[in-house]
This record gives structure tokens, sequence and C-alpha cells, in this order.
């Protein structure tokens, strides 16, 4: 019995002895010299690996950060963390850091079910990618949203939810991190990074209907007409195609008051945070 | 002996309601709504306007560029409305309307029925004639026929496949065409081998239509180089690729065309359509369309003039019935639901079908058992059910090794599932994921 | 209101539910025929196996996951006779519950319900009781056809278990109780018949093949587990009879006896447990059929089926790796 516990002891050492031999070796011979500080800007990074600075990921993010001149810094954003973590990533490489003023995702289309109440029956899989290939949707407006939440699903911050009243998803201006996410994904191109504007007052169309305003009107009471009513308020907007777009620039505490008023079927939405928070 | 595909396929309920119902002429509605774009590629251009009077056969709007096909008016009468309105989709195309008064031809097409069987010697001369009829695949891609029937240089075409599977359940335009048309469709055969250069065409029918296999078989042994080959009836049987593999044996390469094996398939409406242009100088401006459906009250198949509404031929068949829940341009696997009745046939709609709430139920999708089925149905040979479960957790790293861009979007694993994923719907969106990277490359 | 869906828009009558309902027909001849061998005592084993399962699943799914219970799809209910079909008569029904609890809790649930568990539920029940209870679990009581109400069945041993024990000197203690002679292995017929002790559902070879029959003019399974299954079995203990390694049992009686046909046509075939492709059916089966023979005939456990089967779960993620179709238009090999 003594020769059976001394062989298993043997054998079992010499098995580990070779097989640490052979793990030596292969770390060796697989080991790679990487930047010290990649490693330390990926950990200052928010880990969301969502893409929204153009890059594969938050490592490779921080490879950028660390091989770029100071003129390419200022080009590297992470909308994610904002200028919180690029200010640290820029003091810890010693470089300038880059800034870019608050943005947020808006949903451009107000056809909630009871503006544009759905026609037909949509029985198909919940993906506005499918429902948009096979129809122009329950509502029947064929540029306005489809309500099946792809956005909500692609969401990796929680900040978009289904308003179970209007049926439209809804943006959490705090969760928002202005990825794009939900810019790339929504099939109509609904969402907008827009500027999250001073005092958080933001003015834009709620709608991307490209239709005659009578043809607009049949599918949604919403719907955005091209009257130029609001373009003779405020020289910078412009109507292309019977569409209004209110670009970023304009003063929202100035003319955003006035613009939903004067908007005679309610497309020109006008936030005031700091109202809704009050109310 | 027939024939098939070696991989995949499923052998769905046939329900051939209209099988043995004669073609009929579906008459003339009060207006006829005309799309300018009815094919692959460019709409075509206007070149008419509001108050024009035209003709049965009046160009409408001419070919804009090489990828596209001229539109010719279906009916007599006046132009009313040229502006954009809804499709069957709902989504908004440019139309042409037309207010019908009378039936007046113009001039150039022969009406009689007389059967012309002297193929004109210049390929040219053809080609020209296919190009002016505005003829495009009428199977349902709706290719340019023009552009499929030319050789590109460096190839040689070997075979020309007329396709007569019509593997869709309820739809039987194109058995019916051929049990009426037989002679017809031939002789539109031989003119694309003129165009090809080649001798030999096989006319590929599936098993379940017996009388058209009869009557092809009898009438091909006159003419010299056109064969009938039966084929087992599968789906989908008919899809080009799969129907290349059953009668030649030979796979279409990845990204490859048809031609680049030696083969052109061309499906039996289209050569019909081919015969009548060339032979008759008649533009494509009407269709043969199964009407049918387990909810319809009775089937048929109508020649209908391009443009017609929808409910003007459900109207003609009993109109809707109350156990109607869903109604599809086209066959139950590859057609699109229909959001408007308004809208117009055209040159691709094969079929209208009223289907009930039993055939057309959608049950809730549960878990996958993993039972493979999908696999074992999928005819190009992929695993739907990996590419579902990525594409649902949006995960499109391996779409390339998953091959989603070769999905064929016969429908074939979402009909088999047992767990009711439509994995269709999930292929295809993998499938817009994998173009989106292939073009960044 | 019209409906809008995508395409297709027909699917086949065949779903999740209607094909769990098949493979249920397909066990009833094999539940007959345990009623008649083995009496009141398999009916009650049985109900009590179902009721567990169902039961069990029911219960994690309501008050676990807070999910919609999934016993509508009857794959509970298979478990729960697969489970039984592997218990002796005898069995004391708690130990039943515990069984279910290992088959459906831990190794179907705790995976996340059907479909995504790697191991064969009932199989991981069977073990965990083998394993667990061993004097319970080899007690086997003779058949006793035609009377329903038999009280204080006799017992004896299995036809594997005999010769199991014919060769070997030294046994273990719960083992040894009963005899072991050569005498006692039951004729051709009564092992295909049934009339021969053994688990509830592996008696009968006759009400498997009709299942086995059943299920595939239903196309609820391919035929090529079991046939390749069985024939590697087949070929190996051939083998090795004829090279008088196993002079005791020829190929026929390895067929007939232990769970094999059950193991082959109702275990191994399992959707979520077995591969996809053709290819990687053959593969598993076989490499089913080798371990069960290994077990068999050189492991110190008279039967290897479940212990084959489970091994080769374990290897089906690995074999669908390997297996996968080829692509249509990317070249013949």
């Amino acid at each position: 019995m003594d020769n059976l516990i001394l062989t298993d002891f043997l054998t079992l050492t010499g098995i580990a002895f070779i097989a640490a031999l052979i793990l030596y070796f292969v770390s060796q011979k697989f080991h790679t010299e990487e930047d010290s500080r990649i490693r330390e800007v990926e950990a200052m990074l928010p880990q969301a690996n969502c893409g929204a600075c153009g890059r594969a990921g938050c490592h490779d993010f921080a490879v950028a950060c660390t091989k770029c001149t100071p003129q390419g810094f200022a080009k590297l954003y992470c909308p994610v963390g904002g200028a919180k973590v690029m200010n640290r990533i820029a003091e810890y490489l010693g470089m300038a850091a880059p800034s870019r003023e608050k943005t947020v995702a808006v949903l451009r289309c107000n056809g909630s079910c009871q503006n544009a109440p759905a026609k037909v029956n949509y029985n198909g899989i919940q993906f506005c990618r499918i429902a948009h290939n096979i129809s122009s949707g329950q509502s029947g407006c064929p540029d306005g949203c489809l309500r099946l939440g792809d956005c909500i699903k692609v969401c990796k911050f929680g900040a978009l939810s289904l308003n179970p009243q209007t049926g439209l998803p809804q943006v959490d201006e705090e969760k928002c991190t202005s990825c794009g996410a939900c810019v790339n994904i929504c099939p109509r191109n609904l969402f907008e990074i827009r500027l999250k504007g001073k005092n958080n007052k933001r003015v834009y169309v709620a709608c991307r209907n490209r239709q005659k305003g009578a043809l607009a009107r049949q599918n949604c009471k919403a719907a955005c007409i091209g009257c130029m009513k609001c373009a003779k308020l405020c020289p910078e907007i412009r109507i292309e195609d019977n569409l209004s777009y209110i670009p970023d620039t304009v003063d929202a505490a100035k003319y955003g008051r006035q613009l939903a008023q004067t908007c005679p079927t309610g497309a020109i939405t006008y936030i005031d945070e700091k109202e809704k928070q009050n109310d | 002996m027939t024939k098939t595909f070696p991989t995949g396929g499923i052998h769905p309920q046939k329900y051939k309601l209209a099988s043995d119902i004669a073609i009929t002429d579906a008459g003339l509605p009060e207006y006829v709504s005309i799309p300018v774009k009815q094919h692959i590629g460019a709409p075509a251009k206007i070149i008419v306007s509001r108050g024009d009077k035209v003709k049965v056969g009046t160009l409408l709007a001419a070919a804009d560029g090489i990828v596209s096909a001229p539109v010719h008016s279906s009916v007599s009468g006046e132009i009313v409305r040229i502006d954009r309105q809804e499709d069957s989709s709902g989504y908004y195309e440019d139309m042409i309307t037309i207010k019908v008064e009378g039936d007046e031809y113009i001039r150039e097409i022969d009406t009689s029925g007389k059967l012309i069987k002297n193929i004109p010697d210049n390929p040219e001369e053809i080609m020209q004639s296919i190009r002016n009829a505005g003829i495009v695949g009428l199977g349902g891609a709706g290719y340019p026929t023009p552009i499929k029937t030319t050789v590109p240089e460096g190839r040689k075409a070997e075979y020309l496949i007329v396709n007569g599977i019509e593997c869709e359940p309820f739809l039987c335009a194109d058995d019916r065409l051929m049990q009426e048309k037989a002679e017809e469709i031939i002789i539109g055969a031989k003119i694309i081998n003129k165009l090809l250069g080649i001798q030999k065409a096989i006319i590929a029918i599936d098993e379940n239509k017996p009388q058209a296999i009869e009557i092809m078989t009898r009438l091909t042994k006159s003419y010299v180089g056109v064969n009938v080959r039966t084929c087992e009836s599968k789906y989908p049987q008919g899809s080009e690729k799969q129907l290349i593999t059953a009668i030649t044996g030979r796979e279409v390469p990845i990204a490859k065309r048809p031609i680049d094996i030696g083969c052109i398939v061309q499906n039996v409406g289209t050569v019909f359509a081919v015969y009548e242009a060339v032979m008759k100088k008649k533009p494509l401006f009407e269709r043969i369309i199964t009407v049918s459906g387990d909810a319809a009250e009775k089937s048929a198949n109508f020649r209908v003039r391009i443009g017609t509404p929808a409910d003007f031929l459900i109207n003609k068949i009993g109109g809707l019935t109350e156990n109607t829940a869903e109604v599809i341009f086209g066959g139950p696997f590859m057609g699109t639901s229909v959001a408007n009745l308004q809208a117009p046939v055209t040159k691709l709609t094969s079929g209208i079908l009223l289907l009930s709430g039993k055939i057309a139920a959608k049950e809730p999708e549960t878990a996958c058992i993993r039972c493979g089925k999908c696999v074992d149905a999928c005819p190009q040979g992929l695993m739907p059910f990996e590419i579902a479960r990525r594409a649902r957790n949006n995960d499109f790293s391996q779409l390339m090794q998953l091959h989603a861009r070769d999905c064929i979007e016969c429908g074939s694993c979402a009909y088999i599932c047992p767990a009711r994923i439509p994995l269709l719907d999930y292929c295809k969106i993998s499938k817009a994921e994998a173009k989106k990277i292939l073009k960044k490359q | 209101m019209l409906k809008i869906s995508s395409a297709p828009h027909i699917s086949s009558p065949v779903n999740t539910r209607s094909l769990m309902k098949g493979v249920i027909i397909a066990l009833m001849p094999a539940v007959l025929a345990s009623l008649l061998i083995f009496g009141f005592d398999a009916l009650k084993v049985l109900l009590t196996s179902v009721a567990a399962c169902v039961a069990c699943e029911y219960l994690i799914c309501r008050y676990l996951l807070k999910t919609a219970p999934t016993t509508g799809d009857y794959s509970a209910v298979i478990t729960g006779i697969l489970l039984g079909f592997n218990l002796p008569s005898s069995i004391p029904l708690w130990m039943i519950l515990i069984g279910a609890f290992v088959a459906v809790g831990i190794a179907k649930m705790a995976y996340g319900g059907i479909g995504k568990n790697l191991f064969n539920p009932a199989l991981v029940g069977r073990v965990f009781l083998f394993i667990s209870f061993p004097q319970q679990m080899t007690t086997w009581p003779l058949p006793h056809p035609g009377k329903f109400f038999a009280a204080d069945a006799q017992t004896g041993a299995t036809t594997l278990g005999i010769l199991k024990h014919l060769d070997s000197e030294s046994l273990s203690n719960t083992l040894t109780k009963y005899s072991y002679q050569i005498d006692n292995i039951p004729n051709y017929l009564d092992m295909f018949l049934g009339n021969t002790g053994g688990s509830l559902g592996e008696v009968s070879a006759l009400a498997l093949i009709l299942g086995l029959f059943y299920m595939l003019y239903k196309k609820i399974i391919t035929w090529h587990i079991p046939f390749y299954y069985l024939s590697t079995v087949f070929i190996l203990t051939s083998i090795m009879w004829f090279y008088k390694e196993t002079p005791e049992l020829d190929p026929i009686a390895h067929m007939l006896s232990g769970g094999l046909l059950l193991g082959a046509i109702f275990m191994a075939t399992d959707y979520v447990t077995s591969p996809m492709t053709v290819k990687g059916k053959t593969i598993f089966a076989i490499g089913c059929g080798i371990l069960t023979v290994v077990i068999r005939i050189f492991s110190a456990y008279p039967e290897g089926v479940s212990f084959a089967i489970l091994i080769m779960n374990a290897f089906v993620p690995l074999i669908d790796r390997w297996c996968i179709p080829r692509v249509y238009g990317t070249g013949r090999k």
C-alpha cells in the first residue's frame, strides 16, 4: 500500500509540475506589453460599453485617449460620463479637457394613442424594425412612432420607458446620457440628440411627417402641416417638404412658449424642466 | 423521377382551392391607380399629365435608367390624379389614377387570340420588344427582365429554367396559366432561348399540378430542346436558388448570380408576358391573380388589369367575409399584409388571399426547446434559432459566421417552429444588420 | 379591423404543446404495461411522480420566478412519467417527491426552465435517487402480471444485476441480499413483453417499441438517435460476446434488458438535451452507445444507460458547435 501512495504522490506531483511549466511558457509566449495608463483611464470610464463615443467600447476609447495627440484628444468625448469623467481623464493624461454642452435625446413624434389612433391591428412581433418594413403602422402615419419600443430595449441606461397613456416612449432627462443608441435603432429616425438648453428649456417640432397638411392630419391630430406660422415668428426655423424644423440655436427661453402656442396642431413642443418640477 | 433540392424544405398544407377554376376576366373597375414603381430599381419617369386621354397600352412612365421598367396604361380613359397615394402597406407611392372610359386598345396591340409561332430572327429586336413592354419578373422579385436575360461578358448561359413551381399554398395563377396557355409559354421560352443563344429550356413543374404536367409534356414533344421536369412539391421549391439546385445539381455560390453558373430562371408568367410582348406587341398591363383564401366565399383566377383596387376583386368573390382576419397580397409565406383595401394590384401581385383568424393566428412566442426543426427546415443550411437568439439580444457579432445575409426569407423556419418564435423576423433584423456591416467594410 | 402581421402568415399546426402531447401518447403503451406488470404500486408511483413534477414547476414559476407558469406545455408531465419509469414500484413515495424536486427544480428550472437545461431532468432525478438511496432504488419487485392489488410483492434482481454479480467476488452488503443465479435470467419472450424485474417503464420492450413507432410516424423524433444508439450497443456487445468476454449475456439480451430501450427511445431523444443536426445526433447516439456498454461491462454498476446519456448531455453544446450544417453556396466537401 505504501508503494501505491508513493506512486500516486509522484505521478500527481509530476503532472502538476508539467502543467505549471506549460502554463509558464504559454504566459511568457503570449504576454503583451500594454500601456499601464490604458487600464487607469478605462477604470475612470463608465464601463457601459455603449459605443456612444464612436469607439467599440470603453477599452477602445481608453486606448484612443492614451495614444492621441492633444488636438486629437479634444475630439474624443464620452457623452455618458460627461464633463466630470473627461476632466478626470484630461487631468490624468495632462491634457486640456474637452468641453461639450449637455445634450439629451428627444422624440420627434407626438402620435400618441389619442392623437393618432390605431386603424389596423398589428399582430406581429413587437419590433419597430419589422413593423416598419411591413406597413406604415397602426395609425397609418408613415413617419410616426410605431410604439413598439425598440428604443426602450436598446437603451442601456433605463432612460426610456413606455408611457402607458400615450403609448409613446418617454425620455428620463436625468438618466439619458445622449449615447445615441435610440437614434440609431429607430427605423424612422425619430430621435434627435439636442442641447439641453439654458435652464433646461427646449423647443422642438415633435413630428417627422412630410406629407401635405390634409393628408398628415388624416392620421394624426398633432402632425406638423407646414403652415409656416412658426417660421414667421422666428426666421431661423426652416420648413421643407411640409415639415418644420426648429434648430438647436433657437432661444427656447425667448421663443419657446410663443411658438408652442402659435402652432395650430400642437406639433411644436416646449419643455421647461423647472416648470415640470414645480408642478 | 421527381427532383428536389437536398437540404431543408417543408410540406405545408396546399390549400390549392382554385386549381380547377378557369381564368376569367375580372372586368374593369371605375378607377385604376397605377404605381410608377412596380419593380426593383429606379421608379419610372412620368411622361403624361392630368387630363390626358389614354388608351390601353399607352406609355404612362418611361424607364429611368437601365435598372428600371416602363409602366403602361391598363385601361382607356382620362388621367384624373397624379400624386402620392397609399399602397397596400399604407405607405405613400407615386401613382397615376385613370378614370375608366370604354376599353380602347392602342393600334399596335394584336388582340386576336391567334397563336403566332414564327420567332423574330434578330435578338436585338426581341430585346427591344421586351424592354418596351415593361416586363419584370412576375414571380415576386420584380427584377426587370431585360437585365436578367442579358448574359454578361465572360459568362455563358447553359440552362433556361422556366419556373412553374408555385409552391406557396393557395396560389394557382401559374398553374392555370400553364394549363390554358401552355403553347404560348413554350414559344415564350424559345424566344428567351434565342436571346440567350441556347437551345435548351427546362420547364419545371411540381408534382401537385398533374394537368399542367400532362399538357406541357404533350406539347413540348413538338418543340426541340424544351423539356418538362417534375419536381417534388415541397416549399420553397420555387425559390430560384433551390430550383437551380434541384434541376442542375449546381449551387449558386454566395454573393453570385445564377448566370455565374450558367443558369437563368424565369417565372412562367414572365415567359408568357415575353410571348405577348414579342408576338402580340402587348405591353405588360394585365396579369393573372388568384383570389382565394380559407375565409373567402369562393376562389377565382382573374385576368386583372394592373392598378385595379383590391376590394374590386374581393367583391367579385363575395366580399370580405365575417371571419376574414387578414388580407394578404401574394402567398401566405412571402406575401405582405394589406392595410389598405383600396390599394391597387401591381405587376408583382400574384394573389389576394383572405385568411381567417384560425389560419393567420399568431400564437405567443414561447421558449425555444432546441428541437432543431428550423435547422432541418432551412433550405439554405442556416441555423435560424441561433441567429434569432442573438438578434433578440442585439448581439450582432457573429452575423458573418452565421451567414445571416444568405437567408432567402422563405419563412420555413418560422412556419415550422413549435415554440412559435418569429424566427424569420429575427433573421430579417440580422440580415439588415449584416448588410450594414458589409457596407461599412 | 384588419390584422397586420409579418410573414409567414401561416404556421404549422404543430406546437410545443402538441409535440409534448404526442410524446405522452407515445409513453402510454409503456404506462399500461407497467400497470399490468406491477399493478397498483406502479399507478401510485407514476401519479405521485407526475403530480410532484407538475406542482414543482408550477410553484417555482409562480412564486420563485414570478412568471407565467409553463406547466401548460406538458413537459413537466413527461418528466414526471419518465422519472416514474426509472423507479422501482416499491419505492417510498417521499423519495419520489425528492426525485421530482431534483428533476424539475434543480435540473430544469434552475437552468432557466424548458429549453435551457443541459441535462435530462428525469435522468438527473433518477441518478440523484440512485446515489442517495441505493438500497430502495435497487430493490426490484418481481412482476405480478394480472394481479392488480398484489400486496407485499416478492423482490428479485434485474437481468443485468444478476450478471454483474455472477463474476464479481466482493459485493456490497445491500446488493448481496438476493440470490444472483444464472437460472434467474429471464428468457427473451419475458424480456420482450416485460415479465421481468426492473424499473416501471423499462421492462416491456414491446410497449416502448410501440411508442417509438408512434413518435416516428408523427414525426416527433427522427430515427437517428434510437437507431445509432441501439446499433452501437448491439455491435459492441456482439464483439464482446463473440470474443467470449461476456459469455452470459448475448447482444439480444443486452438490447432487451435494463433501461436501454427506454433511454434510447425517450431519454436520449429529448429535444432540449440532444444535438440539433443529423450529424450531431449521430455522434451523440454513438457516444451514448459506447458509454453504455463500457459502464455495463467494465464498471461496478449493472446499468449504464442513465449515466451514459447524462455524460453525453454534457457534450451536446460542444457537438452542436462542431456539427453546423453546410450553408448553401459555400461549396461541397
